[in-house]
């Protein structure tokens, strides 16, 4: 069977791996955005990059529970490196725009409160960084069942991040739409057994 | 009527294409320095209006008949077929009919227009275009009293275009001016940039230029120019009428619902190009403000 394959394969990868190989876009993408690799408006596909990879793990997240109640494949052992990187990569986008972006700080604070996707795209950062202070062992033994509770967040950032993207498009664009769906699937599947059969 | 605008950026501007990388080296020293001697520069001193590169012009496009992403025109539009190419010029004129591009350009006179180039996205550039005046060829067909609007579509080839297989805009993608904006000496068709032939991801073989509005509205690849009585739709603005009016001028005090247009980046600095204020009509206020007396420009966005 696959799914035994992918277990098996996943125990014998230790976790920081992971940390490993999903840091290295971060300096790739800048350096490329520096020489040039990146067009010759890097900013914004610097920016851009960063932000879709960090919607990328959110969703990576997301699927992490579905994969093992419905296909038993077991990468939960992934879960915190994959959510901790893509509190990374949000933060690193989080930068980009700020320092690299926009510049002005008066223009930050317009923009955060005034620009609808901006605002979705900040209370999605704001609901990130408990889940991110809480990812560590020590944080689920103090929090004890509250834990659990607390990081159903992960439903409200995965959506602001794809509705901040959906948003800040221009014209009728596919890519946001499907993010947004792939999302809302795995939402559903969480959904109680005897709710989906009815629906 | 040829050469009724003077241009105050002549080809002494423009650095010979080899010296391009040369010159950008020397430009970010001299910029290093005048930050490091705590220089303000006004706006006009800073623009310097140093042109875009060839790669840059022709590589950072918005034409989504070839895709959304800025690189897809360049990737794309080679497909594109230019020539022979005709142009469909009627409504309210006196020699309405399909004008071929060959004919069109052995009658019009080009000269070049270093412009300012503002997308509503917020970032700029500054291009040497060649082309002739929008007034010279409507003059050639005739302009009758009545017409009071310029309307313009662009070419819709799904086998040429692979954009339009999506419906991000509504296909063709149509534009329209005044027509007091369309006869001004400011407006041109672009045949050409630095000299060349206008490559097909920057709208070949000719495109509307109006350096005072947002780049969406200098439409590309032009296949019919109508002049009408009412005022004409445009693309963006059935798309998303509250972001983009029929007007579009460059407007800092006027913000698009979703950013600021208060500043913007010229294309080329790099990772760390700084943000410089966007000026009112792009830098032509002297040449345009009056063709807006009156209007609430918040209102006639």
């Amino acid at each position: 069977m696959i799914q035994q394959h992918i277990n098996q394969w996943a125990r014998q990868i230790p976790s920081w791996v992971v940390y490993v190989l999903l840091l290295i876009p971060a300096p790739w993408f800048f350096y490329l955005g520096a020489t040039g690799g990146l067009g010759v408006e890097p900013i914004k596909a610097l920016e851009h990059e960063y932000g879709e990879l960090a919607l990328k793990l959110l969703v990576a997240g997301l699927a992490i529970t579905p994969l093992r109640t419905h296909l038993g494949i077991n990468l939960i052992k992934f879960r915190r490196a994959i959510g901790l990187m893509a509190f990374f990569y949000v933060s690193a986008h989080l930068l980009v725009w700020l320092v690299l972006d926009v510049q002005i700080v008066s223009q930050i604070w317009a923009d955060i409160l005034k620009r609808p996707y901006i605002t979705i795209g900040m209370v999605g950062f704001i609901l990130i960084v408990p889940l991110a202070v809480t990812s560590n062992n020590r944080s689920i033994r103090t929090l004890g069942p509250k834990w659990r509770q607390l990081h159903k967040l992960t439903y409200m950032v995965v959506l602001s991040g794809a509705v901040h993207f959906l948003m800040l498009v221009k014209g009728f664009q596919l890519e946001p739409i499907l993010y947004l769906a792939v999302i809302l699937a795995l939402l559903a599947l969480r959904l109680p057994k005897k709710r989906r059969v009815a629906a | 009527m040829a050469h009724r605008w003077k241009n105050n950026l002549t080809w002494d501007d423009v650095t010979p294409e080899a010296a391009f990388l040369n010159r950008r080296q020397i430009i970010a020293g001299m910029a290093a320095g005048g930050i490091a001697a705590g220089l303000g520069q006004s706006a006009s001193a800073a623009e310097g209006l140093e042109p875009n590169t060839w790669e840059e012009i022709t590589t950072y496009n918005n034409f989504y008949e070839f895709g959304t992403g800025k690189g897809d025109p360049a990737k794309y539009a080679g497909s594109l077929t230019t020539d022979p190419w005709s142009v469909e010029i009627d409504g309210l004129v006196d020699k309405p009919g399909s004008y071929a591009m060959s004919d069109i350009m052995s009658a019009m006179t080009t000269e070049e227009r270093i412009y300012r180039f503002r997308c509503v996205e917020a970032w700029s550039m500054v291009i040497p275009w060649n082309g002739f005046e929008l007034a010279d060829l409507l003059n050639m067909a005739g302009v009758q009293s009545g017409a009071k609007y310029v309307a313009f579509e662009t070419a819709v080839r799904p086998d040429e275009m692979p954009g339009v297989a999506r419906n991000v805009l509504d296909w063709p993608y149509v534009e329209g001016l005044r027509l007091d904006e369309a006869m001004h000496p400011l407006t041109i068709m672009a045949t050409g940039i630095y000299g060349k032939p206008i490559p097909n991801q920057n709208g070949a073989p000719m495109r509307l230029v109006v350096p005072w509005k947002y780049g969406f509205k200098s439409i590309k690849s032009i296949v019919r120019i109508t002049l009408t009585e009412d005022e004409p739709p445009t693309s963006w603005n059935k798309a998303n009428g509250k972001e983009y009016g029929f007007y579009s001028n460059v407007n800092p005090t006027v913000d698009h619902p979703r950013w600021s247009q208060a500043s913007e980046r010229r294309v080329g600095g790099g990772l760390f190009s700084p943000r410089i204020p966007t000026l009112m009509f792009n830098g032509y206020e002297e040449e345009v403000a009056s063709l807006y007396e009156g209007m609430d420009l918040s209102k006639f966005y």
